[in-house]
Protein backbone atom coordinates (compact mmCIF):
# COMPACT_ATOMS: atom_id res chain seq x y z
CA UNK A 1 0.00 0.00 0.00
CA UNK A 2 2.86 2.47 0.74
CA UNK A 3 4.64 1.26 -2.27
CA UNK A 4 1.71 2.61 -4.68
CA UNK A 5 0.17 5.84 -2.96
CA UNK A 6 -2.73 5.86 -5.82
CA UNK A 7 -5.88 4.23 -5.20
CA UNK A 8 -7.77 2.34 -8.03
CA UNK A 9 -11.58 3.52 -8.37
CA UNK A 10 -12.77 0.77 -7.16
CA UNK A 11 -10.95 0.38 -3.86
CA UNK A 12 -12.18 4.03 -3.41
CA UNK A 13 -15.73 3.71 -4.38
CA UNK A 14 -15.36 0.52 -1.97
CA UNK A 15 -14.31 2.20 0.51
CA UNK A 16 -16.82 5.03 0.33
CA UNK A 17 -19.84 1.79 0.19
CA UNK A 18 -18.42 0.56 3.34
CA UNK A 19 -18.39 3.55 4.96
CA UNK A 20 -22.01 4.00 3.82
CA UNK A 21 -22.87 0.97 4.99
CA UNK A 22 -21.25 1.55 8.03
CA UNK A 23 -23.38 4.44 9.18
CA UNK A 24 -26.16 2.99 10.97
CA UNK A 25 -28.75 6.31 10.38
CA UNK A 26 -27.98 5.18 6.68
CA UNK A 27 -28.93 1.93 6.73
CA UNK A 28 -32.56 2.67 7.79
CA UNK A 29 -33.86 5.77 6.71
CA UNK A 30 -36.95 7.91 6.53
CA UNK A 31 -37.11 10.01 3.87
CA UNK A 32 -40.21 12.09 1.95
CA UNK A 33 -39.59 13.59 -0.50
CA UNK A 34 -41.87 14.56 -4.15
CA UNK A 35 -41.55 11.64 -6.85
CA UNK A 36 -39.72 12.31 -10.61
CA UNK A 37 -38.71 10.72 -13.03
CA UNK A 38 -40.79 8.03 -12.17
CA UNK A 39 -39.87 4.95 -14.36
CA UNK A 40 -41.71 1.36 -13.99
CA UNK A 41 -39.51 -1.27 -15.46
CA UNK A 42 -41.14 -4.09 -17.16
CA UNK A 43 -38.91 -6.45 -14.56
CA UNK A 44 -41.36 -4.56 -11.78
CA UNK A 45 -38.49 -2.33 -10.32
CA UNK A 46 -39.32 1.14 -10.34
CA UNK A 47 -36.73 4.12 -10.64
CA UNK A 48 -37.51 7.40 -9.62
CA UNK A 49 -35.74 10.53 -8.46
CA UNK A 50 -36.97 11.67 -4.65
CA UNK A 51 -36.68 15.68 -4.69
CA UNK A 52 -37.35 18.91 -2.62
CA UNK A 53 -36.95 21.76 -3.28
CA UNK A 54 -33.16 21.93 -2.93
CA UNK A 55 -31.91 18.35 -3.60
CA UNK A 56 -32.61 15.25 -5.76
CA UNK A 57 -31.60 11.92 -4.95
CA UNK A 58 -31.60 9.10 -7.25
CA UNK A 59 -33.84 6.11 -5.83
CA UNK A 60 -34.28 2.43 -7.05
CA UNK A 61 -37.41 0.12 -5.65
CA UNK A 62 -37.14 -3.24 -6.43
CA UNK A 63 -40.01 -5.27 -7.71
CA UNK A 64 -40.27 -7.66 -4.50
CA UNK A 65 -40.63 -4.28 -2.69
CA UNK A 66 -42.66 -2.55 -5.73
CA UNK A 67 -45.32 -5.54 -5.35
CA UNK A 68 -46.58 -4.24 -1.79
CA UNK A 69 -47.34 -0.72 -2.75
CA UNK A 70 -50.92 -0.31 -3.17
CA UNK A 71 -50.88 2.56 -5.37
CA UNK A 72 -49.27 3.69 -8.81
CA UNK A 73 -46.62 5.56 -8.06
CA UNK A 74 -46.55 8.89 -10.61
CA UNK A 75 -44.38 12.02 -10.69
CA UNK A 76 -45.18 14.81 -8.58
CA UNK A 77 -46.81 12.73 -5.41
CA UNK A 78 -45.05 13.37 -2.01
CA UNK A 79 -44.27 10.00 -0.59
CA UNK A 80 -42.99 8.55 2.77
CA UNK A 81 -40.29 6.45 2.09
CA UNK A 82 -38.08 3.41 4.54
CA UNK A 83 -35.23 2.63 2.67
CA UNK A 84 -31.33 2.57 3.04
CA UNK A 85 -28.91 4.59 1.24
CA UNK A 86 -25.97 3.01 -0.56
CA UNK A 87 -23.35 3.46 -3.29
CA UNK A 88 -24.04 1.89 -6.27
CA UNK A 89 -20.53 1.06 -7.37
CA UNK A 90 -20.87 0.24 -10.89
CA UNK A 91 -21.79 4.30 -11.46
CA UNK A 92 -20.74 5.71 -8.60
CA UNK A 93 -23.79 7.07 -7.65
CA UNK A 94 -25.27 7.11 -4.07
CA UNK A 95 -28.77 6.30 -3.90
CA UNK A 96 -31.54 5.53 -1.96
CA UNK A 97 -33.34 1.73 -2.05
CA UNK A 98 -36.69 1.89 -1.16
CA UNK A 99 -37.82 -0.86 1.10
CA UNK A 100 -41.57 0.61 1.40
CA UNK A 101 -43.87 3.37 -0.37
CA UNK A 102 -46.85 5.13 1.06
CA UNK A 103 -48.42 8.23 -0.12
CA UNK A 104 -48.06 11.09 2.29
CA UNK A 105 -50.24 12.29 4.29
CA UNK A 106 -53.20 10.03 3.02
CA UNK A 107 -51.88 6.69 3.19
CA UNK A 108 -51.03 4.11 -0.07
CA UNK A 109 -54.01 1.90 0.47
CA UNK A 110 -56.62 5.25 0.33
CA UNK A 111 -54.65 6.54 -2.86
CA UNK A 112 -54.78 3.20 -4.52
CA UNK A 113 -58.43 3.19 -3.88
CA UNK A 114 -58.73 6.60 -4.74
CA UNK A 115 -57.04 5.76 -8.23
CA UNK A 116 -58.98 2.64 -8.84
CA UNK A 117 -61.76 3.77 -7.78
CA UNK A 118 -61.47 7.00 -10.44
CA UNK A 119 -60.66 4.20 -13.13
CA UNK A 120 -63.33 2.58 -13.00
CA UNK A 121 -66.03 5.55 -12.76
CA UNK A 122 -64.08 6.47 -15.70
CA UNK A 123 -65.12 3.23 -17.19
CA UNK A 124 -69.22 3.58 -15.63
CA UNK A 125 -68.63 0.49 -13.20
CA UNK A 126 -70.94 2.73 -10.87
CA UNK A 127 -73.00 3.88 -12.86
CA UNK A 128 -76.65 3.99 -11.99
CA UNK A 129 -77.77 2.16 -15.23
CA UNK A 130 -75.91 -0.61 -14.27
CA UNK A 131 -77.18 -1.39 -10.92
CA UNK A 132 -80.03 -4.36 -11.35
CA UNK A 133 -83.17 -4.13 -9.64
CA UNK A 134 -83.45 -6.48 -6.82
CA UNK A 135 -87.17 -8.91 -6.64
CA UNK A 136 -89.47 -8.19 -3.60
CA UNK A 137 -89.98 -11.86 -3.20
CA UNK A 138 -86.40 -13.83 -3.42
CA UNK A 139 -86.67 -16.84 -3.12
CA UNK A 140 -83.27 -18.39 -3.24
CA UNK A 141 -80.34 -16.32 -2.42
CA UNK A 142 -76.83 -16.82 -2.81
CA UNK A 143 -74.38 -15.98 0.46
CA UNK A 144 -70.81 -14.89 -0.72
CA UNK A 145 -68.65 -15.09 2.92
CA UNK A 146 -66.76 -17.04 4.97
CA UNK A 147 -68.17 -20.10 6.47
CA UNK A 148 -67.67 -19.19 10.03
CA UNK A 149 -67.57 -15.95 11.47
CA UNK A 150 -70.13 -13.29 12.75
CA UNK A 151 -70.97 -12.36 9.40
CA UNK A 152 -72.21 -15.83 7.63
CA UNK A 153 -73.97 -15.93 11.50
CA UNK A 154 -75.64 -12.50 11.37
CA UNK A 155 -76.85 -12.90 7.41
CA UNK A 156 -78.30 -16.51 8.13
CA UNK A 157 -80.00 -15.48 11.63
CA UNK A 158 -81.29 -12.71 9.66
CA UNK A 159 -82.64 -13.37 6.85
CA UNK A 160 -84.61 -16.77 8.73
CA UNK A 161 -86.41 -14.46 11.40
CA UNK A 162 -87.27 -11.59 8.25
CA UNK A 163 -88.06 -13.87 5.51
CA UNK A 164 -87.54 -17.93 6.22
CA UNK A 165 -89.80 -18.47 2.33
CA UNK A 166 -86.43 -17.76 0.87
CA UNK A 167 -83.66 -20.47 0.64
CA UNK A 168 -80.10 -19.66 1.34
CA UNK A 169 -77.14 -21.03 -0.01
CA UNK A 170 -73.88 -19.97 1.36
CA UNK A 171 -70.63 -19.81 -1.02
CA UNK A 172 -67.82 -21.09 1.40
CA UNK A 173 -65.10 -18.05 0.27
CA UNK A 174 -61.73 -16.82 1.96
CA UNK A 175 -62.52 -12.89 2.75
CA UNK A 176 -58.86 -12.09 3.51
CA UNK A 177 -54.90 -13.02 2.84
CA UNK A 178 -53.91 -13.62 -0.34
CA UNK A 179 -55.67 -16.05 -1.98
CA UNK A 180 -59.04 -13.72 -0.68
CA UNK A 181 -59.60 -12.28 -3.90
CA UNK A 182 -59.06 -15.22 -6.55
CA UNK A 183 -61.70 -17.19 -3.95
CA UNK A 184 -64.16 -13.96 -4.22
CA UNK A 185 -64.05 -13.78 -7.79
CA UNK A 186 -64.74 -17.65 -7.86
CA UNK A 187 -67.64 -18.21 -6.13
CA UNK A 188 -69.34 -15.12 -7.26
CA UNK A 189 -68.69 -16.65 -10.62
CA UNK A 190 -70.01 -19.89 -9.17
CA UNK A 191 -73.36 -18.65 -8.24
CA UNK A 192 -73.68 -17.12 -11.35
CA UNK A 193 -73.81 -20.51 -12.53
CA UNK A 194 -76.92 -21.11 -10.48
CA UNK A 195 -79.99 -19.81 -10.47
CA UNK A 196 -80.11 -17.31 -7.17
CA UNK A 197 -82.72 -13.90 -7.03
CA UNK A 198 -80.11 -11.71 -5.03
CA UNK A 199 -76.26 -12.02 -3.86
CA UNK A 200 -74.54 -10.82 -0.70
CA UNK A 201 -71.39 -10.49 -1.21
CA UNK A 202 -69.89 -9.60 2.73
CA UNK A 203 -67.68 -10.22 5.85
CA UNK A 204 -67.24 -8.53 9.29
CA UNK A 205 -65.61 -5.97 9.88
CA UNK A 206 -61.84 -5.35 10.12
CA UNK A 207 -58.66 -2.69 9.30
CA UNK A 208 -58.48 -1.63 6.30
CA UNK A 209 -55.92 -4.28 4.96
CA UNK A 210 -58.43 -6.65 6.27
CA UNK A 211 -60.77 -5.22 3.63
CA UNK A 212 -58.56 -4.74 0.86
CA UNK A 213 -59.41 -8.19 -1.38
CA UNK A 214 -62.85 -5.79 -1.36
CA UNK A 215 -60.81 -3.26 -3.50
CA UNK A 216 -59.09 -5.40 -6.01
CA UNK A 217 -60.14 -4.74 -9.10
CA UNK A 218 -60.39 -8.27 -10.29
CA UNK A 219 -63.10 -8.50 -7.50
CA UNK A 220 -65.10 -5.42 -8.89
CA UNK A 221 -65.09 -6.32 -12.51
CA UNK A 222 -66.40 -9.83 -10.77
CA UNK A 223 -69.43 -7.72 -9.00
CA UNK A 224 -69.63 -5.94 -12.09
CA UNK A 225 -70.30 -8.87 -14.36
CA UNK A 226 -72.67 -10.57 -12.12
CA UNK A 227 -75.74 -11.30 -13.68
CA UNK A 228 -77.29 -11.89 -9.83
CA UNK A 229 -77.80 -8.46 -8.36
CA UNK A 230 -75.50 -8.15 -5.73
CA UNK A 231 -75.38 -6.07 -2.16
CA UNK A 232 -72.08 -5.74 -0.98
CA UNK A 233 -71.85 -5.94 2.78
CA UNK A 234 -67.97 -5.40 3.67
CA UNK A 235 -66.74 -4.00 6.33
CA UNK A 236 -69.06 -1.22 8.59
CA UNK A 237 -70.26 2.06 8.06
CA UNK A 238 -67.40 4.28 7.45
CA UNK A 239 -64.87 1.92 5.26
CA UNK A 240 -66.21 1.97 1.90
CA UNK A 241 -64.61 -0.92 -0.72
CA UNK A 242 -65.01 -0.55 -4.40
CA UNK A 243 -66.95 -3.84 -4.14
CA UNK A 244 -69.61 -1.66 -2.35
CA UNK A 245 -69.31 1.13 -5.05
CA UNK A 246 -69.92 -1.30 -8.03
CA UNK A 247 -72.44 -3.39 -5.92
CA UNK A 248 -76.09 -2.93 -6.81
CA UNK A 249 -76.97 -2.38 -3.24
CA UNK A 250 -74.57 -1.17 -0.48
CA UNK A 251 -75.26 -2.28 3.03
CA UNK A 252 -73.56 -0.82 6.17
CA UNK A 253 -73.01 -4.15 8.41
CA UNK A 254 -73.62 -8.16 6.75
CA UNK A 255 -77.26 -7.84 9.25
CA UNK A 256 -77.98 -4.90 7.34
CA UNK A 257 -77.47 -7.01 4.12
CA UNK A 258 -79.69 -9.42 4.91
CA UNK A 259 -82.56 -6.63 5.78
CA UNK A 260 -82.21 -5.06 2.54
CA UNK A 261 -81.88 -8.47 0.73
CA UNK A 262 -85.66 -9.61 1.73
CA UNK A 263 -88.53 -8.09 2.99
CA UNK A 264 -89.42 -8.20 6.76
CA UNK A 265 -92.71 -10.85 7.52
CA UNK A 266 -93.30 -8.77 10.08
CA UNK A 267 -93.67 -5.85 7.96
CA UNK A 268 -95.60 -8.00 4.85
CA UNK A 269 -97.94 -9.10 7.14
CA UNK A 270 -98.54 -5.58 8.73
CA UNK A 271 -98.65 -4.40 4.85
CA UNK A 272 -101.10 -7.30 3.73
CA UNK A 273 -103.09 -6.22 6.81
CA UNK A 274 -103.69 -2.93 5.73
CA UNK A 275 -104.13 -3.43 2.11
CA UNK A 276 -107.02 -5.49 3.37
CA UNK A 277 -108.49 -3.15 5.41
CA UNK A 278 -107.95 -0.68 2.68
CA UNK A 279 -109.22 -2.66 -0.20
CA UNK A 280 -112.68 -3.63 2.57
CA UNK A 281 -112.71 0.32 3.23
CA UNK A 282 -112.37 0.63 -0.82
CA UNK A 283 -115.16 -1.86 -1.59
CA UNK A 284 -117.51 -0.76 1.13
CA UNK A 285 -116.71 3.05 -0.09
CA UNK A 286 -117.87 1.83 -3.46
CA UNK A 287 -120.61 -0.09 -2.49
CA UNK A 288 -121.77 2.79 -0.29
CA UNK A 289 -121.27 5.03 -3.69
CA UNK A 290 -122.77 3.14 -6.27
CA UNK A 291 -126.25 2.93 -3.68
CA UNK A 292 -125.88 6.48 -3.15
CA UNK A 293 -126.02 6.85 -6.90
CA UNK A 294 -128.89 4.09 -7.31
CA UNK A 295 -130.78 6.20 -4.66
CA UNK A 296 -130.54 8.99 -6.45
CA UNK A 297 -131.84 6.90 -9.70
CA UNK A 298 -134.69 5.43 -8.03
CA UNK A 299 -135.78 8.27 -5.84
CA UNK A 300 -135.43 10.66 -9.30
CA UNK A 301 -138.46 11.98 -10.62
CA UNK A 302 -139.66 9.24 -12.75
CA UNK A 303 -139.59 6.70 -10.25
CA UNK A 304 -140.18 8.71 -7.07
CA UNK A 305 -143.53 9.77 -8.99
CA UNK A 306 -144.57 7.45 -11.51
CA UNK A 307 -147.59 8.96 -11.85
CA UNK A 308 -145.66 11.92 -13.11
CA UNK A 309 -145.14 9.64 -16.48
CA UNK A 310 -148.48 9.41 -17.41
CA UNK A 311 -149.46 12.74 -15.67
CA UNK A 312 -148.79 14.78 -18.64
CA UNK A 313 -150.91 12.40 -21.27
CA UNK A 314 -154.12 12.87 -18.77
CA UNK A 315 -153.24 16.92 -19.39
CA UNK A 316 -152.98 16.43 -23.11
CA UNK A 317 -155.86 14.62 -23.06
CA UNK A 318 -157.74 16.75 -21.21
CA UNK A 319 -156.40 19.30 -23.09
CA UNK A 320 -157.64 17.72 -26.26
CA UNK A 321 -161.16 16.91 -24.96
CA UNK A 322 -161.54 20.14 -23.82
CA UNK A 323 -160.72 22.19 -27.27
CA UNK A 324 -163.02 19.35 -28.87
CA UNK A 325 -165.54 20.15 -27.44
CA UNK A 326 -165.22 24.11 -27.56
CA UNK A 327 -164.66 23.35 -31.19
CA UNK A 328 -167.42 20.88 -32.09
CA UNK A 329 -170.06 23.80 -30.10
CA UNK A 330 -168.45 26.78 -32.24
CA UNK A 331 -168.66 24.42 -35.26
CA UNK A 332 -172.38 23.44 -34.43
CA UNK A 333 -172.64 27.63 -33.40
CA UNK A 334 -171.16 28.85 -36.59
CA UNK A 335 -173.66 26.09 -38.81
CA UNK A 336 -176.35 27.05 -36.99
CA UNK A 337 -175.61 30.68 -37.85
CA UNK A 338 -174.88 29.74 -41.19
CA UNK A 339 -178.30 27.92 -41.08
CA UNK A 340 -180.35 30.75 -40.56
CA UNK A 341 -178.53 33.61 -42.41
CA UNK A 342 -179.08 30.93 -45.51
CA UNK A 343 -182.95 30.31 -44.31
CA UNK A 344 -183.19 34.15 -43.91
CA UNK A 345 -181.89 34.68 -47.81
CA UNK A 346 -183.91 31.89 -48.85
CA UNK A 347 -186.84 33.41 -47.20
CA UNK A 348 -186.03 36.35 -48.37
CA UNK A 349 -186.08 34.62 -52.20
CA UNK A 350 -189.16 33.17 -51.55
CA UNK A 351 -191.59 33.36 -54.91
CA UNK A 352 -194.38 33.45 -52.48
CA UNK A 353 -193.53 37.02 -52.43
CA UNK A 354 -192.93 37.56 -56.17
CA UNK A 355 -196.32 36.20 -56.32
CA UNK A 356 -197.54 38.59 -53.41
CA UNK A 357 -195.87 41.59 -55.77
CA UNK A 358 -197.17 40.27 -58.42
CA UNK A 359 -200.74 40.13 -57.98
CA UNK A 360 -200.67 43.63 -55.94
CA UNK A 361 -198.49 44.54 -59.35
CA UNK A 362 -200.97 43.34 -61.06
CA UNK A 363 -204.02 44.40 -58.62
CA UNK A 364 -202.88 47.92 -59.12
CA UNK A 365 -202.06 47.29 -62.69
CA UNK A 366 -205.85 46.29 -62.68
CA UNK A 367 -207.19 49.26 -61.17
CA UNK A 368 -205.05 51.45 -63.18
CA UNK A 369 -206.27 50.26 -66.12
CA UNK A 370 -209.82 50.25 -65.04
CA UNK A 371 -209.44 53.85 -64.31
CA UNK A 372 -207.73 54.50 -67.23
CA UNK A 373 -209.88 53.01 -69.48
CA UNK A 374 -212.69 54.77 -67.24
CA UNK A 375 -211.37 57.72 -67.95
CA UNK A 376 -210.67 56.97 -71.36
CA UNK A 377 -214.35 55.95 -72.18
CA UNK A 378 -215.29 59.65 -70.68
CA UNK A 379 -212.55 61.38 -72.58
CA UNK A 380 -213.79 59.81 -75.69
CA UNK A 381 -217.70 60.10 -74.69
CA UNK A 382 -217.32 63.90 -74.15
CA UNK A 383 -215.28 63.96 -77.40
CA UNK A 384 -217.68 62.57 -79.19
CA UNK A 385 -220.14 64.65 -77.95
CA UNK A 386 -218.36 67.77 -78.43
CA UNK A 387 -217.12 66.67 -81.88
CA UNK A 388 -220.74 65.59 -82.27
CA UNK A 389 -221.50 69.20 -81.45
CA UNK A 390 -218.94 70.50 -83.83
CA UNK A 391 -219.51 68.30 -86.72
CA UNK A 392 -223.40 69.72 -85.84
CA UNK A 393 -222.12 73.07 -86.31
CA UNK A 394 -220.25 72.64 -89.30
CA UNK A 395 -222.50 70.14 -91.23
CA UNK A 396 -222.67 71.66 -94.63
CA UNK A 397 -226.59 70.51 -94.66
CA UNK A 398 -226.89 73.15 -92.52
CA UNK A 399 -224.51 75.91 -94.68
CA UNK A 400 -226.86 75.15 -97.41
CA UNK A 401 -229.94 75.63 -95.55
CA UNK A 402 -228.16 79.01 -95.02
CA UNK A 403 -228.09 79.13 -99.22
CA UNK A 404 -224.20 77.75 -99.59
CA UNK A 405 -223.44 75.26 -102.12
CA UNK A 406 -220.60 72.98 -102.99
CA UNK A 407 -218.86 72.92 -106.64
CA UNK A 408 -217.39 69.70 -107.61
CA UNK A 409 -215.39 68.95 -110.51
CA UNK A 410 -215.37 65.18 -111.03
CA UNK A 411 -215.89 64.60 -107.33
CA UNK A 412 -213.28 67.06 -106.52
CA UNK A 413 -214.41 69.87 -104.30
CA UNK A 414 -213.30 72.85 -106.16
CA UNK A 415 -212.20 75.85 -103.87
CA UNK A 416 -210.70 78.11 -106.31
CA UNK A 417 -211.39 79.58 -109.80
CA UNK A 418 -207.96 78.53 -111.12
CA UNK A 419 -209.43 74.80 -110.96
CA UNK A 420 -211.54 75.31 -113.61
CA UNK A 421 -211.36 75.94 -116.87
CA UNK A 422 -213.91 78.00 -119.23
CA UNK A 423 -216.38 75.17 -120.68
CA UNK A 424 -215.67 72.62 -118.18
CA UNK A 425 -218.53 70.70 -116.47
CA UNK A 426 -219.40 71.47 -113.03
CA UNK A 427 -221.77 69.59 -110.45
CA UNK A 428 -223.44 72.14 -107.95
CA UNK A 429 -224.73 70.63 -104.68
CA UNK A 430 -227.46 72.39 -102.96
CA UNK A 431 -229.66 71.96 -99.95
CA UNK A 432 -232.23 69.83 -102.01
CA UNK A 433 -230.20 68.60 -104.54
CA UNK A 434 -227.71 68.57 -107.49
CA UNK A 435 -227.25 70.95 -110.75
CA UNK A 436 -225.02 69.60 -113.79
CA UNK A 437 -223.84 73.30 -114.81
CA UNK A 438 -221.13 74.47 -117.59
CA UNK A 439 -218.64 77.44 -116.77
CA UNK A 440 -219.00 80.18 -118.89
CA UNK A 441 -216.64 82.80 -117.23
CA UNK A 442 -214.21 83.05 -114.74
CA UNK A 443 -213.83 86.06 -112.73
CA UNK A 444 -211.35 86.34 -110.82
CA UNK A 445 -211.73 88.81 -107.91
CA UNK A 446 -209.47 90.27 -104.46
CA UNK A 447 -209.25 86.91 -102.39
CA UNK A 448 -210.76 88.74 -99.25
CA UNK A 449 -214.08 89.86 -100.47
CA UNK A 450 -214.74 86.86 -102.61
CA UNK A 451 -215.74 83.18 -101.56
CA UNK A 452 -216.89 80.42 -103.22
CA UNK A 453 -220.48 79.99 -104.26
CA UNK B 1 -136.29 -9.07 -18.80
CA UNK B 2 -132.97 -8.06 -17.58
CA UNK B 3 -130.42 -10.12 -19.47
CA UNK B 4 -128.61 -12.99 -17.85
CA UNK B 5 -125.45 -11.11 -16.69
CA UNK B 6 -125.43 -7.76 -16.70
CA UNK B 7 -122.08 -6.04 -15.50
CA UNK B 8 -123.17 -3.66 -12.53
CA UNK B 9 -122.28 -0.64 -14.54
CA UNK B 10 -124.24 -1.57 -17.26
CA UNK B 11 -127.10 -1.50 -15.50
CA UNK B 12 -126.23 2.01 -13.57
CA UNK B 13 -125.70 3.06 -17.08
CA UNK B 14 -129.07 1.91 -18.39
CA UNK B 15 -130.90 2.76 -15.44
CA UNK B 16 -129.12 6.34 -15.68
CA UNK B 17 -130.52 6.80 -19.30
CA UNK B 18 -134.19 5.72 -18.90
CA UNK B 19 -134.53 8.42 -15.49
CA UNK B 20 -132.53 10.85 -18.16
CA UNK B 21 -135.30 10.06 -21.26
CA UNK B 22 -138.09 9.92 -18.57
CA UNK B 23 -137.10 13.23 -16.91
CA UNK B 24 -137.21 15.19 -20.31
CA UNK B 25 -140.46 13.87 -20.56
CA UNK B 26 -140.75 14.24 -24.41
CA UNK B 27 -141.43 10.02 -24.42
CA UNK B 28 -144.40 8.69 -25.87
CA UNK B 29 -146.51 6.90 -23.16
CA UNK B 30 -146.16 3.15 -24.24
CA UNK B 31 -142.68 3.69 -24.56
CA UNK B 32 -142.47 5.86 -21.14
CA UNK B 33 -144.40 2.81 -19.57
CA UNK B 34 -141.81 0.25 -20.94
CA UNK B 35 -138.88 2.39 -19.91
CA UNK B 36 -140.69 2.96 -16.20
CA UNK B 37 -140.67 -1.43 -16.58
CA UNK B 38 -137.07 -1.82 -17.47
CA UNK B 39 -135.72 0.99 -15.05
CA UNK B 40 -137.14 -0.65 -11.97
CA UNK B 41 -135.96 -3.86 -13.39
CA UNK B 42 -132.71 -2.49 -13.82
CA UNK B 43 -132.83 -0.67 -10.40
CA UNK B 44 -133.54 -4.10 -8.70
CA UNK B 45 -130.81 -5.80 -10.73
CA UNK B 46 -128.37 -3.02 -8.95
CA UNK B 47 -129.52 -3.28 -5.83
CA UNK B 48 -129.17 -6.80 -5.52
CA UNK B 49 -126.13 -6.80 -6.91
CA UNK B 50 -125.03 -4.11 -4.45
CA UNK B 51 -126.34 -5.93 -1.59
CA UNK B 52 -124.59 -9.34 -2.83
CA UNK B 53 -121.68 -7.16 -2.93
CA UNK B 54 -121.86 -5.87 0.74
CA UNK B 55 -122.38 -9.28 2.27
CA UNK B 56 -119.85 -11.06 0.04
CA UNK B 57 -117.19 -8.70 1.37
CA UNK B 58 -118.62 -8.82 5.15
CA UNK B 59 -117.80 -12.63 4.74
CA UNK B 60 -114.20 -12.16 3.36
CA UNK B 61 -113.42 -9.85 6.10
CA UNK B 62 -114.66 -12.33 8.26
CA UNK B 63 -112.51 -15.26 6.42
CA UNK B 64 -109.81 -12.47 6.33
CA UNK B 65 -109.72 -11.80 9.41
CA UNK B 66 -109.57 -15.52 10.79
CA UNK B 67 -106.08 -16.16 8.33
CA UNK B 68 -104.55 -12.65 9.72
CA UNK B 69 -104.99 -13.70 13.30
CA UNK B 70 -103.38 -17.33 12.46
CA UNK B 71 -100.49 -15.75 10.94
CA UNK B 72 -99.65 -13.39 13.47
CA UNK B 73 -100.07 -15.88 16.39
CA UNK B 74 -97.43 -18.07 14.13
CA UNK B 75 -95.19 -14.47 13.90
CA UNK B 76 -94.90 -13.92 17.37
CA UNK B 77 -94.21 -17.46 18.40
CA UNK B 78 -90.64 -16.90 16.20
Amino acid sequence: MSSDPYLSVKALTKYIKKKFDADPHLRDVYVKGELSNVKIHTSGHIYFTLKDNSSRLPAVMFAANARTVKFKPESGMTVLIRGDVTVYEASGQYQLYAQSMQADGIGDYYLAFEQLKEKLAKEGLFNAVHKKPFPRFPERIAVVTAPTGAAVRDICITLNRRYPLAKIVIYPTLVQGAQAIQSIVQSIQAANKADYDVMIVGRGGGSIEDLWAFNDEAVARAIFQSRIPIISAVGHETDTTIADFVADLRAATPTAAAELAVPSKAELLERLLSYRTGMYRMASNTIAKEKTALNRLTSSMPFAYPDRLYRPFIERVERATDSLQREVIQTYRRSREQHAYLDRQLAGRSPENLIKQSASELDHLQRRLDSLMGQSLQNRTQQLSSAMRTLDALSPLKIMDRGYSISYKGGQVIKSVSQVEEGESLTISMKDGKLAATVTERILTSKGENKDG
Amino acid sequence: MAEKEIMFNQAMEQLEEIVRQLEQGDVPLEEALTLYQKGMELSKVCHDKLQSAEKQLVTMMKDGKEVSVDIETEGTTK
